[in-house]
């Protein structure tokens, strides 16, 4: 996923989507949006970032969980858990840099999933859907041709907190 | 100005991470504390000491199967899927620390066990009169005693050494992700457990033995702590800010009190001038020592839930 930040304007929209499609409970949030202000006045700098799972390429999530609940899915590495299978210990929780992992109430561990189940329809992920400033892209960086490909190639960006050393697959132009 | 905002307000993950409550720092306390007796039972077996009817190797693998059960009740409280535990045997994760503990917990309990068969408990001679044949024909080997003294220091070993384990592979928390946590929490596991057994040792030899180890114990102890900060505070960034929460941030002084002060300083001064025939052994060194390192459990898991990666969104 490639999310552009100079077209984010942090309207929420793709966090009402995730909530909606995925039937989030109240009180938690699978995506969410961080507003990061740097500078000194009047230079100050504001950027905003669409957030959520970032589906690692290096996963200690999956590395720690006990079970095999928590695993990378054979068609599209995304980052998923098998509910039936979590045991709800927390490892991976712990284990995420990115804290971008809660329990559900119904006690396994709930996370981003990409809307796999949109995905593997032809759709794109709900956050993806919705966002009314087409700020955010998604496709298979494996393709050197996809639209995430071109824009990671051709713009200026950043990954979330690269020296945990997870490979985090969420880029964000600046 | 560097300012961050979220609108992400996840129970137990914001503001910061704290997932792990009183369940886990109470089970990592209780299986260092067996770990530790396995090791000093494993040890009295090796060394025959447990031919003394008063050995401390002749009752406390009942004691630490008790306290086992009761850490595992813990971690089993902490779970959010309860019906789901027995997922945890249907497999084995190689590069989960989680799966490894499963299986260790699964694989001390025989250990211990044959320890326990040595001299049973009268309460289950009284029931199960088939064990007096098992007890009889350890009893008879002499080396097969000593086998499972070794095998009791080396499970108690292993089961000490994952209790740090379990937390250091993490790397994702600066605080924990550190190779020689793993150290602290077996020597702290070491040191709890020679405070207990010293303070409920019938036999007065073991239990001046016990009383030196555990100074020796609380020593070592302090110099893993004075390493491990100085491994941290020397480190990136990250780990600088998760030192720092033990140095000067809202973790120094329960860390500083009750873990250096009252659970390691103190009950070591006692002790020292208790071996050396200056005052009477009391249960008031071995009381600090087991609160000192059960309160160590507490401050570095919750410390280590709060240490994360976050100056790097500043960018």
């Amino acid at each position: 996923m490639v999310i552009d930040t100079k077209k984010c304007v942090g309207c929420m929209d793709c966090v009402v989507a995730c909530k909606t499609e995925n039937d989030i409970p109240e009180g938690h949030n699978r995506d969410w949006i961080v507003t990061i202000t740097n500078g000194k006045y009047p230079d100050l700098n504001l950027e905003i970032q669409s957030q959520r799972c970032n589906h690692c390429d290096n996963t200690p999530c999956v590395a720690c969980c006990p079970t095999g609940a928590s695993h990378i899915n054979e068609v599209g590495a995304v980052v998923l858990v098998t509910h039936s299978m979590c045991i709800g210990c927390k490892a991976c929780i712990a284990a995420c840099p990115y804290s971008a992992r809660f329990i559900h109430p119904d006690g396994y561990a709930d996370k981003c999933t990409f809307c796999i189940h949109r995905v593997e329809n032809g759709k794109l992920p709900a956050c993806v859907n919705v966002c009314p400033t087409h700020c955010m892209h998604f496709g298979d960086f494996d393709d050197p041709n996809s639209e995430v490909s071109r824009l990671i190639s051709s713009r200026k960006n950043h990954p979330l907190i690269p020296e945990a050393g997870t490979s985090p697959r969420i880029f964000y132009l600046a | 100005m560097h300012e961050i905002t979220t609108t992400r307000n996840n129970p137990e993950i914001d503001p910061f991470l704290a997932v792990w409550k009183w369940e886990i720092p109470v089970y990592l306390f209780i299986g260092g504390m067996v770990a530790g007796m396995m090791i000093i039972a494993g040890y009295f077996l090796f060394k025959e000491k447990h031919k003394n009817s008063d050995s401390i190797a002749n009752y406390i693998p009942l004691i630490s199967i008790i306290l086992l059960s009761l850490g595992m009740g813990a971690l089993f409280l902490d779970l959010g899927h309860k019906l789901f535990v027995w997922r945890l045997y249907t497999t084995f994760k190689i590069l989960s620390p989680m799966s490894w503990g499963a299986w260790i917990l699964i694989l001390v309990y025989p250990v211990i066990l044959a320890n326990m068969l040595m001299v049973p408990p009268s309460f289950i001679l009284k029931r199960f009169q088939q064990i007096k044949m098992i007890t009889k024909y350890i009893n008879e080997r002499p080396r097969l005693i000593q086998n499972i003294g070794i095998g009791n220091m080396l499970f108690g070993g292993i089961l000490g050494i994952y209790t740090g384990v379990l937390l250091s592979t993490m790397g994702s928390r600066p605080l924990w992700n550190s190779s020689i946590l793993w150290v602290l929490f077996l020597i702290s596991g070491l040191s709890t457990a020679a405070a207990f057994v010293h303070m409920i040792a019938k036999n007065v030899n073991e239990r001046e033995l016990l009383a030196k180890a555990d100074n020796g114990f609380l020593i070592i102890e302090l110099i893993v702590i004075l390493l491990m900060l100085i491994g941290l505070a020397s480190s990136s960034q990250a780990q600088i800010q998760a030192a720092s929460l033990l140095l000067g941030g809202p973790y120094t002084a329960p860390f500083w009190v009750f873990v250096v002060g009252i659970g390691i300083i103190i009950p070591l001064i006692i002790q020292l001038l208790a071996v050396n025939h200056k005052i009477k052994h009391t249960a008031v060194a071995p009381i600090m020592v087991i609160a000192g390192g059960l309160i160590l459990r507490f401050v570095i898991v919750s410390a280590g839930q709060y240490s994360h990666y976050l100056y790097s969104y500043f960018r």
